[in-house]
């Protein structure tokens, strides 16, 4: 499903990703970890196409389809779905009118039919009542004045409405409360555990891990891949270290 | 006056002069609201050409007066408004200003609290693309003995391209001692992480940044009789720009 080959990017001409290689199949989750300053975020962005985060080298193959060619907005519609680390508050723009229109967006480009009012406020509070969200928060105005854990459960529930193929995940475990985390492991697996689905989870910590199982556990330090393994190596980072692991 | 004004007079410091002359002289509109009475009026600019306006308010004792404007010249729009309160009066005044190319989009108030405890709160909003320009000239002036005036002034622009520019004035004379007076201005432009954002969940960009700016414009509507109609036509003029 996505092809990571040799991908090399700078940020503001510093080059943070050099060389990065992975390969990920429908139906498998991939946790990546990896200390501070490795490039976790910045594969991240690299692949959600932001501007600022420019390709050097390599390059990226999502469903057959150069990812790299594609604007962020066709990205999304391709099936890419990015989970902030923080998410962006948008005044004045409720999450309603944000996902719908974001939603038939998507739908538009894939040559299918928009869907209707009275479906997409089935849809978007069916995906609150998993995440537990209080389904009046998406009347509020994007992410404003949200708690940081309603902020990663709102982002959960986007993915949710939004029902990507593959979901790359930016610490959606940090500023979370235990509760809140586990919530939002169990949301993750409920959306994106299927076989034709896949996730990539940027992460620090192991405790996320505990409720969303990776197949693969990949450690990232200056700016590559330097160790892949089971979920096992999770545990091992976890009581180790990155420095005697990695 | 009917000699052309030139760069000299404050109020047409901004203004397209050679635009002007095509229309020069404007005839002042005049509307009276009479004590305890209330009276609205919306005013829409569209179109190519030169459009200009002139109008002079005189609120009475208790007088309400609502004013909304959306200025959407294709050319030169001016709306010119002097007010003048009496005590006790309230006037609400809201102007967007959406333009592009190198159109040039301009208010200028002059808002007298002449005796006390009159109200005045004025919101404008513009959003400004291509070569265009857009101005806000405001002028409130509290008289000697009008205590308890209250004004207020909020103005904001977004500049969507480099070469688009905005120029905002809001002052304040306050010849009274117990006045209450407020004024805000900012220029911007959109929040590129917001814009990012957006487009991350599918939204292409000319979508995104309507999303964003339409509620920046309805600021200039709010609690206006034909709001929804005005928020409309804003967001279709903005479409067209995008």
């Amino acid at each position: 499903m996505l092809e990571i080959t040799n991908l090399s990017a700078t940020v503001a001409n510093k080059p943070i990703l050099k060389g990065l290689s992975l390969s990920v199949n429908a139906g498998e989750i991939h946790a990546i970890m990896g200390p501070n300053g490795a490039g976790k975020s910045t594969l991240g962005y690299t692949l959600g196409g932001r501007p600022g985060y420019e390709v050097t080298g390599g390059s990226v193959y999502f469903d057959g389809q150069d990812l790299l060619a594609l604007e962020p907005y066709e990205r999304a519609a391709a099936g890419l779905f990015l989970g902030f680390q923080y998410p962006v508050e948008i005044p004045g723009v409720s999450m309603v009118q944000f996902l719908r229109e974001s939603l038939n967006a998507q739908r538009k480009a894939r040559g299918q039919e928009p869907l209707s009012g009275g479906a997409f406020l089935k849809l978007a509070r069916e995906q609150a009542a998993l995440l537990r969200l209080d389904p009046d928060m998406l009347k509020r105005p994007v992410n404003v004045g949200f708690s940081g854990g309603e902020k990663k459960r709102a982002e959960m529930v986007q993915m949710g409405i939004l029902d990507p193929k593959l979901a790359i995940l930016d610490e959606t475990d940090s500023g979370l409360d235990i509760d809140a985390l586990k919530v939002c492991g169990e949301g993750i697996n409920a959306i994106m555990r299927r076989p034709d689905k896949a996730v990539l989870l940027i992460t620090h910590y192991q405790r996320l891990l505990d409720y969303v199982k990776p197949d693969f556990v990949h450690v990232l330090a200056g700016g590559r891949i330097v160790r892949s393994g089971g979920p096992e190596l999770a545990l091992e980072l976890e009581e180790q270290g990155y420095e005697a692991v990695a | 006056m009917t000699a052309l004004p030139t760069r000299h007079d404050e109020a047409w410091r901004y203004a397209d002069l050679t635009a002007l002359a095509s229309v020069w002289p404007i005839r002042p509109q005049a509307i009276v609201v009479a004590p305890g009475e209330s009276a609205s009026h919306t005013l829409v600019l569209s179109g190519a050409g030169t459009h200009v306006h002139d109008i002079t308010v005189s609120l009475g004792e208790g007088a309400q007066f609502a004013m909304h404007v959306l200025n959407a010249a294709r050319g030169y729009g001016r709306v010119a408004v002097r007010v003048t309160l009496a005590r006790g009066a309230h006037f609400e005044f809201g102007a967007a200003q959406v333009a592009g190319a190198d159109h040039r989009v301009e208010v200028v108030t002059e808002v007298v609290h002449a005796e006390p405890d009159a109200v005045s709160r004025q919101t404008v909003r513009q959003v400004l693309a291509g070569h265009a320009t857009g101005n806000y000239l405001g002028r409130v002036v509290v008289d000697r003995g009008a205590d308890g005036s209250d004004g207020e002034q909020s103005v904001r622009a977004m500049l969507l391209d480099r070469g688009a520019s905005a120029n905002a004035r809001p002052e304040l004379e306050i010849y009274a001692d117990d006045v209450k007076c407020a004024h805000g201005c900012a220029i911007g432009e959109l929040d590129k992480d917001g814009l990012f954002y957006l487009a991350s969940r599918g939204l292409p960009p000319a979508a995104a940044k309507a999303l964003m700016l339409q509620a920046f414009l309805a600021e200039a509507f709010a609690g206006a009789a034909d709001e929804d109609r005005l928020t409309a036509a804003a967001l279709a003029v903005l479409e067209d720009l995008l």
